[in-house]
């Protein structure tokens, strides 16, 4: 399992990706919540860098803490929640940023797509006028340049006749469609980094293709840096360059792409990549499958987070939580064990 | 019934669970259609539009077999799921249960009759009363059908069965929100379970799950297939999910059945062009795989229920469509053994993609 096969290079070579300049720094990040149970740490300790044109593949499962670390990106944590640490963006710091100077960098420099389309978009308003006001905010655009620019970009992300649909209210699109209608305003003042929460997780499988292909043709023609936060495996396969593994609010395995899925090395991403059901392969009975459930956030296992769940946890699992570590060129993983 | 001598014959207690069980049908479906009148465009109109959500499909389930049902949103799976155990009033057909038509009984003979076929659904913590105990929860089908079975008895079937499907029987008073999506899951199987039925309705029953846990329940539910015999009507979305758990595979469009087969020949040969597209959107947990693949790529979103295309439903997104197609609605050829698909063209290979 630890030998990466070799065969055509997937994504640009770790070395290439490391000269390029960061556009996002995440250093030690922790994201708390006040509950009336208590205090909820749904990230913890969380470090790594977004660099120009690249795509970050973020996978994990419900709880893991991966949309809240985005969320505490872009300052939409919930009134509850408490962000530390240092998140800059372009070298200036933005965690804790008043939300007027904040609004200057997201919507223009960093932008969000979210699961569901249809509650992203304003129900009242056109497609034009929810596309125009982003330029005319941050770039100060007159409205009719607004709308050309707006246009050409609705042509960007294909949607047929986008002259006449633009002025057409959100409901009058399909999902697929609002998705576009979505990816096109976040990418209107041509940002440094995209950030997609789950984008394709409420289509159907052949419009989440279609827009799969959309975000792959736009990777290669913008030089955006995508930030891919998904539960879908493959989704992730198709399109990430590196990718970091979430596991109870901690990143539990980091590498590009190939390393991960065929030579995982943290036995959480392991077993994912096992349990999932395969289109092609020879028979089998059983999946094999990770037991018990994604720890209660309040109630936390001593020592490492997953090894409830464990199959190889031995008794330094139980006392001791692992620190990340590297294990090669861009890789590191949080887990006591040298090798899977 | 006569079934269960029926049953072991047809089943070979060998059987891995992928190849299917052949025998006498226990469940047979008949050009089952469900239709559904929309309001009236204004007060006076005297046209009336429909919604065919189920439209003329026909399928035999065996013991021991799973059916998966794929399609898309609106393609009809789920109402048909819900037509099958008259959850839904069917339109037009047959629903023939161990010789029996279930559209022509009544009421009470019916409720009698759902004793054997249950339903599981998606949203594990919607389908639970949060104001029972998980005990009673489990116990409620069981009181319904035997009101005379002693408390006692009742609630030894229910931790009997809490620990079949993998919960701790000390968590019988419980309630539902105390527990995960998961073990939600696993009440909601047990539930439908206690009867023990001939047929579970599985209705996206891991969709909502997380990818770890949904490969427990999809091994519960299999293990329970084996053990009681039981027949699956799987509905799902999920190509990998419906692949891993179905013997024979139906795929619909638009209330249509387009495609059926049993598993490797739908998966390795699919014939009908959606089922070529479907198959090849699904995204692999592969990197070389999935950026290597040639993927089809459909132009389009699902047209309206309310007014369908002439000829073909799907020639609106089909890379094979011709005139024909609009003109001549296509029947179901048969395109191998158990095989058959509803396409003009199922003969002819898929055109190349266009030049961009």
């Amino acid at each position: 399992m630890t030998e990466v096969p070799e065969a055509a290079a997937v994504g640009p070579p770790p070395a290439a990706a490391a000269e390029r300049p960061t556009v996002l720094a995440v250093d030690g990040l922790n994201t708390r919540f006040d509950t009336p149970e208590g205090e909820v740490c749904a990230v913890n300790d969380v470090s790594f860098r977004v660099r120009e044109g690249e795509t970050v593949g973020i996978v994990g499962e419900s709880g893991s803490g991966k949309s809240q670390v985005f969320m505490s990106v872009m300052g939409l944590l919930a009134a509850n929640g408490r962000a530390t640490g240092s998140v800059k963006f372009r070298d200036q710091e933005i965690l804790g940023m008043p939300p007027q100077k904040l609004n200057r960098i997201r919507g223009a420099h960093m932008s969000m797509i979210f699961q569901d389309p249809m509650t992203s978009l304003n129900p009242y308003l056109t497609v034009s006028r929810q596309m125009t006001e982003v330029l005319v905010q941050h770039k100060g655009m007159g409205e009719s340049d607004a709308e050309k620019r707006s246009v050409e970009m609705l042509d960007l992300v294909r949607i047929p006749e986008a002259k006449r649909r633009i002025r057409m209210y959100p409901h009058e699109f399909s999902g697929g469609m609002r998705q576009r209608v979505m990816i096109a305003i976040a990418l209107l003042c041509q940002p440094d980094m995209l950030i997609a929460d789950e984008p394709t997780t409420a289509l159907d499988v052949t419009v989440q293709a279609q827009i799969l292909e959309l975000m792959h043709d736009l990777k290669t023609e913008l030089n955006t840096a995508i930030v891919l936060i998904t539960h879908d495996l493959g989704v992730i396969a198709g399109l990430s360059d590196r990718v970091l593994v979430m596991y109870a609010g901690n990143i539990v395995e980091r590498g590009a792409v190939r390393e991960i899925f065929y030579g995982p090395q943290h036995p959480y991403t392991e077993g994912l990549l096992k349990s999932m059901p395969r289109l092609t392969g020879t028979e089998q009975t059983e999946l094999p499958s990770i037991p018990g459930q994604p720890p209660n956030l309040q109630h936390l296992p001593s020592g490492c987070n997953f090894r409830p769940r464990c199959a190889y946890a031995f008794d330094r699992c139980r006392v001791e939580e692992p620190a990340q570590r590297d294990i090669g060129p861009g890789r590191a993983k949080a887990c006591h064990l040298d090798a899977l | 019934m006569t079934d269960t001598a029926l049953a072991s014959s047809a089943l070979d207690p060998t059987t891995t669970g992928q190849t299917a069980p052949h025998g006498a049908p226990r469940l047979s479906v008949k050009d089952l259609r469900v239709h559904f009148a929309m309001p009236k465009r204004h007060l006076f109109a005297t046209h009336r539009d429909y919604i065919k959500a189920v439209d003329g499909i026909s399928f035999d389930l065996h013991p021991g077999e799973t059916l998966g049902i794929v399609g898309e949103s609106g393609c009809g799976k789920s109402t048909l799921g819900r037509a099958i155990l008259r959850l839904i009033p069917a339109t037009e057909g047959k629903i023939v249960w161990l010789g029996e038509d279930l559209l022509a009984l009544g009421k009470s003979d019916m409720r009698r009759r759902r004793q054997d076929m249950q339903i599981i659904f998606q949203d594990p913590l919607a389908s639970l009363n949060p104001r029972m105990t998980i005990g009673d929860i489990i116990a409620e089908p069981l009181k319904t059908f035997n009101p005379g079975m002693p408390a006692s008895e009742v609630k030894a079937k229910v931790r009997e069965w809490m620990a079949q499907v993998g919960l701790v029987p000390d968590m019988i008073n419980r309630y539902p929100h105390e527990f995960s999506g998961g073990q939600c899951q696993r009440i909601g199987i047990a539930r439908a379970m206690v009867l023990n039925p001939k047929l579970v309705i599985c209705d996206e029953p891991v969709s909502a799950l997380d990818v770890s846990i949904q490969s427990q329940i999809i091994n519960l539910l299999m293990k329970l297939q084996r053990e009681f015999d039981l027949s699956l009507v799987f509905i799902s979305h999920d190509l990998s999910v419906v692949r891993h758990i179905s013997h024979r595979i139906m795929v619909l469009y638009l209330g249509k059945l387009v495609e059926v087969a049993e598993r490797d020949p739908l998966y390795d040969n699919p014939r009908h062009p959606y089922t070529q597209a479907l198959i090849s959107a699904v995204p692999l947990p592969d990197p070389d795989a999935e950026r290597a693949k040639q993927r089809i790529v459909l132009t389009g979103d699902l047209p309206s229920p309310v007014s369908p295309p002439s000829g073909c439903y799907f020639r609106t997104r089909c890379p094979k469509a011709t005139d024909r197609c609009a003109m001549e609605e296509p029947p179901l050829h048969q395109v191998g053994p158990g095989h058959r698909a509803a396409c003009h063209y199922w003969d002819t290979p898929m055109p190349a993609p266009a030049a961009e």
